[in-house]
């Protein structure tokens, strides 16, 4: 497990062209860089795609200097926690038995997450939210019994107002 | 105008300037051969996709122009794989067009179809995959482009069979004249940062043991002759690496020759003990560092180069300065001269006569017995160096040879030694050499290669001979595979493994001759001075003179592989 303290996230700004992704990734096997996570869509701008990555690879400034090399990497900024939302969503499938499933939807209740689908002994639920509740809350399913789990890698943008602004955070 | 996307792409290239494409047909490029029977471009007609690669390179080395090299789909795309990720390695400017199987039928394993953007993605600055014909021009804009700007490098088109096919409607465009590179995310800085400018004078100013440590960024930037002015203003002694041989003159008296493994004593040690290196456009190659936490311990470091990647990926320096090499060489000379220019500069008498030193007491030697019958093979250098004109243009393959020629030639301008440097790709110097005489053909230029590298490549002779290409060749047979027999010798107890070919097979004259060049073979110290005076003389095919030279020798001074630069071993002859 990386130390998540030590993960920076980049926003990486590329042209939308086929193959871009494969170039992004490759550069970070080639030079030996891991990625921790990954979210990849379109941008605003069509012709922009957006990357959020998460990686632990140091010196990070090689890692944004040779990401820069690439020729259709348009823009690299790091975003620091304190100075960005940044948003996972997590889908998982636990084990909600009769006599577990109420305590499972407490969970649910206070995370204030939702319940996706429901089985006879299951439940699919889903989170969106910062890095650190959606943890809190995969470590907290765990006891239960996790069958299935998929989660997003993060997504972030920079914050509107710094802390103390007047700006809240939803 | 209508034309077809084949059209598109000769005329994109001669826009481009393109002279020469060095190159070999094949199915998925076939419509491309077409409309080039109607261009002024010159096709050299290879016998191997790698030669043309290699003589792409060997033409932009020599040139400072970007080379050409246009192959097939499939094997000829992976053929030329080798000349890409050199041309990568050592920052040579190289533009490869490889035809690719019809849109249509990519991803479905047709004839010859690979995936050339995915296979060289990792030893390209850039490729291209062409979707529709009416990319061709800009594609081919973009890529001459970013092949010659920024760091120089090798940049790949790939191009399916449909949009260049007349009988194609894909193939189908109306031509126009791209109005400058469609680049959003290239923008590459090339101008100095005054404040690091500044910084990096004052360093100079202090400075009691400083070296200039110049490298291959030198040559890209056309630098040499504001290196020159630098130096002689501030008089600090300059080192040149393998990449930058002939970026400063060896016979200038600041010169201190090649650093690194296999680099002259002083080159070395003056590195080693100085105070502060300025490095303009090198990049601490682990063969000019050696162990790199026991390399110039005292010094600081002024770090010059375009790619700012490079600037800490190996050494932190005190002052990083990402810029074209020559921009920022004029902008530190006009620094130091506000400063009080060679004025300012501190008393270094210490340092240069410490220097002046150990070029007496360590020069690079060898001995050769001329009343003997053992060739060595620096002799052979020496005597081709001393028989040739000062410009003429060498090339070398890799391993003992490429040393000894690195060492004992000397270099006295810029673009006149052509090498695989970072690479290290062997049979690179026949190709090369091929490539740089197309680019000068006024000039006189010798492959001193390896018998090994040789049997590598030497087939691109027949081209040469068939293009009227004369190019000269000097092979230094020692038998053997010499690096790496010297590094069984002196790290696995001379267990000599796979190392031994064999001196009279094949028979390089026969073979020579038989590619129609005139050939010879050398045996004895005497014959090596007529022969390469023979060999000067002929001017109408290539010529291949074989040298039977000393299996044992080997190359002094070295580091070995991750000591440090103060544990260089110098030859044994120094002993005596």
């Amino acid at each position: 497990m990386v130390d998540k303290r030590r993960l920076h996230t980049l926003v990486v700004l590329v042209e939308n062209k086929a193959g871009v992704l494969a170039r992004v990734a490759g550069l970070f096997a080639r030079r030996g860089f891991n990625i921790e996570s990954l979210a990849v869509a379109p941008s605003a701008d069509p012709r922009i795609s957006r990357i959020t990555l998460a990686t632990a690879a140091t010196p990070l400034d090689q890692v944004i200097k040779q990401l820069d090399k690439l020729i259709n990497v348009v823009s690299i900024r790091e975003l620091q926690p304190e100075d960005s939302v940044e948003r996972e969503l997590l889908v998982a499938t636990v084990r909600a038995f009769p006599e577990t499933r109420s305590q499972v939807m407490d969970l649910v209740r206070i995370f204030d997450a939702r319940v996706l689908n429901v089985g006879h002994d299951k439940l699919m639920v889903s989170l969106s939210g910062g890095p650190n509740r959606v943890d809190d809350f995969e470590s907290l399913l765990e006891p239960f019994g996790i069958v299935e789990l998929q989660r997003t890698g993060k997504v972030a943008l920079p914050r509107l107002a710094s802390a103390g602004g007047e700006v809240g955070e939803f | 105008m209508e034309m077809n996307g084949g059209q598109a792409l000769m005329q994109s290239l001669e826009r481009e300037g393109v002279e020469i494409i060095f190159g070999l047909p094949g199915g998925a490029i076939l419509p491309v051969y077409d409309p080039l029977l109607e261009s002024s471009i010159r096709h050299v007609l290879v016998r191997h996709e790698q030669g043309a690669g290699h003589m792409a390179q060997g033409f932009a080395q020599a040139t400072g122009k970007p080379g050409v090299a246009m192959v097939t789909s499939g094997p000829g795309a992976t053929n030329i794989v080798t000349p890409l990720c050199d041309a990568h390695m050592d920052s040579v400017p190289i533009v490869v067009i490889t035809g690719q199987v019809p849109y249509a039928a990519i991803g479905t394993d047709a004839f010859q179809e690979c995936d050339t953007t995915g296979i060289t993605m990792a030893v390209t600055k850039h490729n291209f995959l062409v979707t529709e014909a009416s990319d061709i021009p800009q594609v081919i804009h973009n890529a001459f482009h970013i092949a010659t700007t920024g760091r120089p490098g090798p940049v790949l088109v790939d191009i399916p069979k449909c949009v260049v096919d007349p009988r194609n409607p894909r193939s189908k465009l109306e031509w126009y004249e791209p109005e400058g590179p469609d680049l959003p995310g290239y923008n590459p800085q090339t101008a100095p940062d005054a404040d690091a400018v500044a910084a990096a004078g004052r360093l100079i100013c202090e400075a009691r043991r400083p070296v200039i440590y110049s490298g291959g960024g030198i040559l890209k930037s056309r630098a040499s002759e504001a290196l020159l002015a630098f130096a002689e203003m501030v008089q600090i002694p300059v080192v040149t690496t393998l990449m930058n041989r002939g970026g400063f003159p060896d016979d200038h008296p600041l010169c201190l020759g090649m650093p690194g493994m296999h680099g002259n004593y002083t080159a070395v040690t003056a590195m080693q003990r100085s105070d502060l290196l300025i490095t303009l456009g090198a990049r601490f190659d682990d063969r000019v560092t050696g162990k790199v936490d026991a390399f110039a311990p005292d010094a600081k470091v002024i770090h010059v180069d375009i790619d700012s990647a490079e600037l800490g990926k190996v050494r932190v320096p005190e002052v990083g300065i990402a810029a074209d090499c020559r921009k920022a060489i004029e902008a530190l000379t006009a620094a130091v001269a506000a400063l009080g220019g060679r004025d300012a500069q501190p008393d270094r008498r210490e340092w240069m006569s410490t220097i002046a030193g150990w070029k007496e007491r360590y020069p690079l030697t060898y001995d050769q017995d001329l009343q003997g019958d053992v060739i060595k093979p620096q002799y052979v250098i020496e005597e081709l160096r001393d028989a040739t004109p000062d410009d003429t243009i060498v090339c070398a393959g890799v391993g003992q040879h490429q040393m000894w020629a690195s060492q004992f030639w000397s270099f006295n301008h810029p673009n006149t030694w052509i090498n695989s440097g970072g690479l290290g790709t062997m049979g690179y110097a026949v190709p090369a050499s091929i490539g740089a005489k197309a680019g000068c053909p006024d000039r006189m230029v010798w492959a001193i290669d390896g018998d090994g590298c040789f049997q590598m490549t030497a087939q691109e002779l027949v081209t040469a001979a068939t293009e009227r290409l004369p190019v000269k060749v000097a092979i230094l047979n020692n038998a053997f595979l010499g690096m790496v027999r010297q590094w069984q010798e002196l790290f696995y107890g001379e267990r000599y493994s796979e190392v031994h070919l064999t001196e009279s097979l094949p028979d390089y004259r026969g073979w020579a001759e038989s590619m129609g060049c005139e050939a010879m073979r050398i045996t004895a110290p005497a014959e090596v001075r007529p022969a390469i005076e023979k060999a000067n003389e002929i001017n109408d095919r290539p010529v291949v003179i074989e040298f039977r030279v000393d299996p044992e020798e080997n190359v002094y001074p070295m580091v070995p592989a991750g000591a440090s630069n103060d544990d260089i071993v110098l030859s044994p002859d120094h002993l005596g």
